[in-house]
């Protein structure tokens, strides 16, 4: 901040606090008597009263020690506009200073799997005790406790991968993070209504779920225009544009006409963070062999 | 009084009717609190609407009982006080009518609005822009009526009363005005003037002033009326009135930064928002002192007169949440408590135990007074009333003072691998039992309330009201 700011800053703190201790010192030398006696101020308002007594001494002094202890905490900490306070503390160093702290304490107990591939790892009962541990903190939020996803996130325990299941995917999905993007109505903006009927129906037909059979016959040729391009020709997906397969009766997203409907009119946008930079590789590479493990 | 002019008469119909307004938005606020505390042991009770999900009757809540049980209280104490402690009357009866009927009707609009889901988003000012400017309007005609009649006031001084209502009227309208500035988009959305970290700092600027001056400094000009009249006994240090009022009001605007530890508000502002709150235990203490010794001599009244006891215990629970306060204001100690259920605990020492108890004290002295009879309908039901408020509120802090440390122990224990031990959905599930008993500590509050309704009303009923006004019984 400003030189201006600076000051302003600590000549409002200060004086604020020094104001309570002219205050305080100021009433406390008016005072005629340290006892408390019988007489008032002289004045009364609808009947009240008010005794002249003296502030009470173990106030005084009370009040007089958290002024000093302000005064002597501001000398150590940032709190007068631009002066930095003799200790040097921020909340970002003390932060960085506890960080590094656990990474001191806890580097250990992960950099001893860290060289370990994915699929060994997995084997590793103690490796998969604190992986455990860590998908609860991190993962267990959108996929759930149990790992079996909810609408939007993927179950982790099946075999089905919208972006690969092999150990280097997983590890890829956890460092990188992942940006699913299906635009509504796939690559065919100028779809009308009633192609979007066709090709709902369409794809319900490749589950062999409820449907309008002469809708879903319509539809294959939409599905080759609009969705293939993704989702692949037979509908199976492709890993590598995170296009699930539509064929195996497995849902991001629910599996009714509504649902689906839904996904192709207005597209769905689906993000998994990355991980890099949170967690230390060590711990990215326990986190992928325990998601390994529960479908492996 | 020698000093009584025989034919000055006092505006009593406005203090009358918001004193009846305090006990109504109690039932209906306390109400609403005990629902959403019902809603948290079972989440069915939200009955799967948004009008009536927690987080919108959550505000509700809020709002009734701080601005509707609170600020008509504070509206009839203030009336009621500044008119007596200055011997004159109101400033002006129709302004003062006006402040009752347009503060109702900002209630009301509370009311329809929050469950609709029309919110501004900020804490204890979630009002959207019209009923903010109506806010405004009303409260500027609030100070009107308030410094008018301490203009005409017929006594030398101004009675130390009156100097805590008025730092309480003129500071919140500095707060309310700032904090919601905002742009209207629509006729119910609007946008902050501040963004990020200004906007926060600004919103616990207010949201802590709501409490310093809203529910402490206003309440503490109640307690310096009701608790020397109730006890008959003069106050017990105008000196310390005098040091305690002036570093109360100047450091209780400090410490809103606080509410902002190891946040991306700057450190100097957190250092200073902690440092200001520490200092800040000696002036609230001073009024509790102020309020205690005034009984010395008079303890054994407390035996007798359950009012007195009321307004007492109002005093305790004041002094035990501004020791609390300080504490939790060490970053430290706001480490471990923040976002838990300990903030609510302390929030509602001071609400229920502090703020509510000196409000139903002080309508329970007024009642009689106000309505020419020579006390409550009984007095059995305040002492059950008393009673009531007060297990209800320790079972509330309690409760709440459990769950609070040990979802902060919980939130930062870790495994021998420096992970979490504990889910959040684990905390939660460890907190049920003292929500249970929030729920309890609440309900039986508001049975409380109830009672008091009851004794009010039985009260009411004796007299006709309105043949009251203008005789010499407001002499008494």
């Amino acid at each position: 901040m400003s030189t201006f700011w600076s000051i302003w800053i600590s000549v409002i703190v200060l004086g604020t606090v020094f104001g309570c201790v002219w205050l305080l010192w100021a009433t406390r030398k008016s005072q005629t008597t340290d006892t408390e006696t019988d007489r008032t101020m002289g004045h009364s308002f609808d009947g009240i009263e008010e005794y002249d007594n003296p502030l009470p001494k173990w106030w005084f002094y009370m009040f007089l020690a958290t002024c000093v202890f302000a005064l002597g905490y501001l000398a150590l900490y940032p709190g007068l506009g631009n002066f930095k306070g003799l200790l040097g503390w921020t909340s970002t160093n003390q932060w960085e200073a506890e960080v590094a702290e656990a990474d001191e304490k806890f580097g250990e107990i992960y950099a001893q799997f860290g060289d370990t591939p994915v699929p060994e790892l997995a084997q590793n009962e103690d490796a998969m005790k604190i992986g455990q541990r860590l998908y609860a903190n991190n993962c267990s939020v959108c996929h759930g406790t149990a790992a079996r996803g909810q609408v939007g996130f993927p179950n982790l325990t099946d075999d089905d991968w919208l972006w690969g299941g092999e150990p280097d995917d997983i590890l890829h999905s956890l460092v990188k993070g992942r940006q699913g993007n299906m635009p509504a109505k796939g690559v065919m903006p100028n779809m009308t209504s009633q192609q979007v009927d066709q090709v709902v129906n369409f794809v319900l037909s490749y589950s062999d779920r409820e449907r309008d059979a002469e809708a879903a016959e319509a539809g294959a040729e939409v599905f080759a225009q609009a969705c293939a391009a993704c989702h692949g020709a037979d509908g199976t997906g492709m890993t590598a544009m995170g296009a699930p397969n539509l064929t195996d009766n497995i849902w991001l997203y629910g599996s009714t006409y509504e649902w689906i409907r839904e996904t192709v009119e207005h597209g769905r946008q689906n993000e998994m963070p990355a991980q890099e930079g949170r967690l230390t590789s060590d711990q990215i590479q326990i986190l992928a062999a325990y998601v390994y493990s529960l479908s492996n | 009084m020698s000093t009584v002019n025989a034919n000055l008469t006092y505006n009593y119909k406005v203090v009358r009717q918001f004193a009846i307004m305090t006990v109504v938005w109690g039932i209906v606020g306390m109400a609403l609190g005990v629902l959403i505390a019902a809603q948290l042991v079972w989440p069915s009770l939200n009955l799967d609407l948004p009008w009536t999900h927690f987080g919108r009757l959550r505000p509700l809540h809020t709002n009734a009982v701080i601005f509707g049980f609170g600020g008509s209280a504070l509206f009839a104490t203030a009336y009621y006080v500044v008119q007596r402690t200055c011997q004159a009357r109101l400033f002006s009866d129709s302004l003062a009518a006006f402040t009752f009927w347009g503060w109702q009707a900002i209630i009301v609009s509370a009311a329809i609005t929050l469950p609709l889901g029309l919110t501004s988003s900020k804490e204890y000012a979630e009002l959207e822009w019209p009923i903010d400017i109506a806010i405004a309007i009303v409260w500027v005609s609030y100070a009107v009526v308030f410094f008018g009649t301490i203009m005409k006031r017929s006594t030398p001084h101004i009675y130390v009363a009156n100097w805590f209502y008025g730092a309480f009227i003129i500071t919140v309208a500095v707060l309310h005005i700032g904090n919601n500035l905002a742009m209207p988009a629509t006729a119910f959305k609007s946008y902050s003037a501040y963004a990020g970290v200004t906007d926060a700092m600004m919103q616990w600027w207010y949201g802590h002033n709501a409490v310093g001056f809203f529910l402490t400094a206003g309440f503490l000009g109640m307690m310096y009326y009701f608790v020397p009249k109730q006890a008959n006994r003069p106050v017990y240090s105008y000196r310390l009135s005098i040091v305690h009022f002036w570093a109360l009001i100047t450091t209780y605007v400090w410490a809103g930064g606080h509410h902002l530890h190891y946040s991306a508000l700057p450190d100097w502002a957190q250092t200073a928002g902690m440092v200001m709150s520490l200092i800040l235990l000696a002036p609230s203490w001073g009024g509790m002192i102020n309020g205690m010794m005034t009984l010395s001599g008079a303890w054994h009244k407390l035996r007798t007169d359950p009012i007195l006891r009321f307004l007492v215990v109002s005093l305790s629970f004041y002094g035990m949440s501004t020791f609390e306060g300080p504490m939790m204001s060490i970053k430290t100690v706001n480490a471990l408590s923040h976002n838990t259920d300990w903030t609510i605990g302390h929030v509602h020492s001071g609400a229920l135990g502090w703020v509510a108890m000196i409000s139903i004290g002080a309508i329970y002295h007024l009642v009689p007074k106000l309505w020419g009879v020579q006390a409550m309908y009984s007095t059995a039901m305040i002492n059950v009333h008393f009673w009531l408020a007060t297990v209800g509120t320790v079972l509330y802090i309690v409760a709440m003072w459990v769950n609070g440390i040990m979802q902060g122990l919980m939130w930062r224990a870790v495994n021998e691998d420096g992970t979490l031990t504990y889910s959040f959905v684990e905390s939660l599930e460890a907190s049920y039992p003292g929500y249970f008993v929030r729920f309890i500590g609440g309900a039986i509050f508001l049975t409380g309330m109830l009672i008091m309704a009851y004794n009010v009303y039985m009260t009411v009923r004796q007299k006709e009201a309105a043949a009251q006004d203008n005789t010499a019984v407001q002499a008494a």
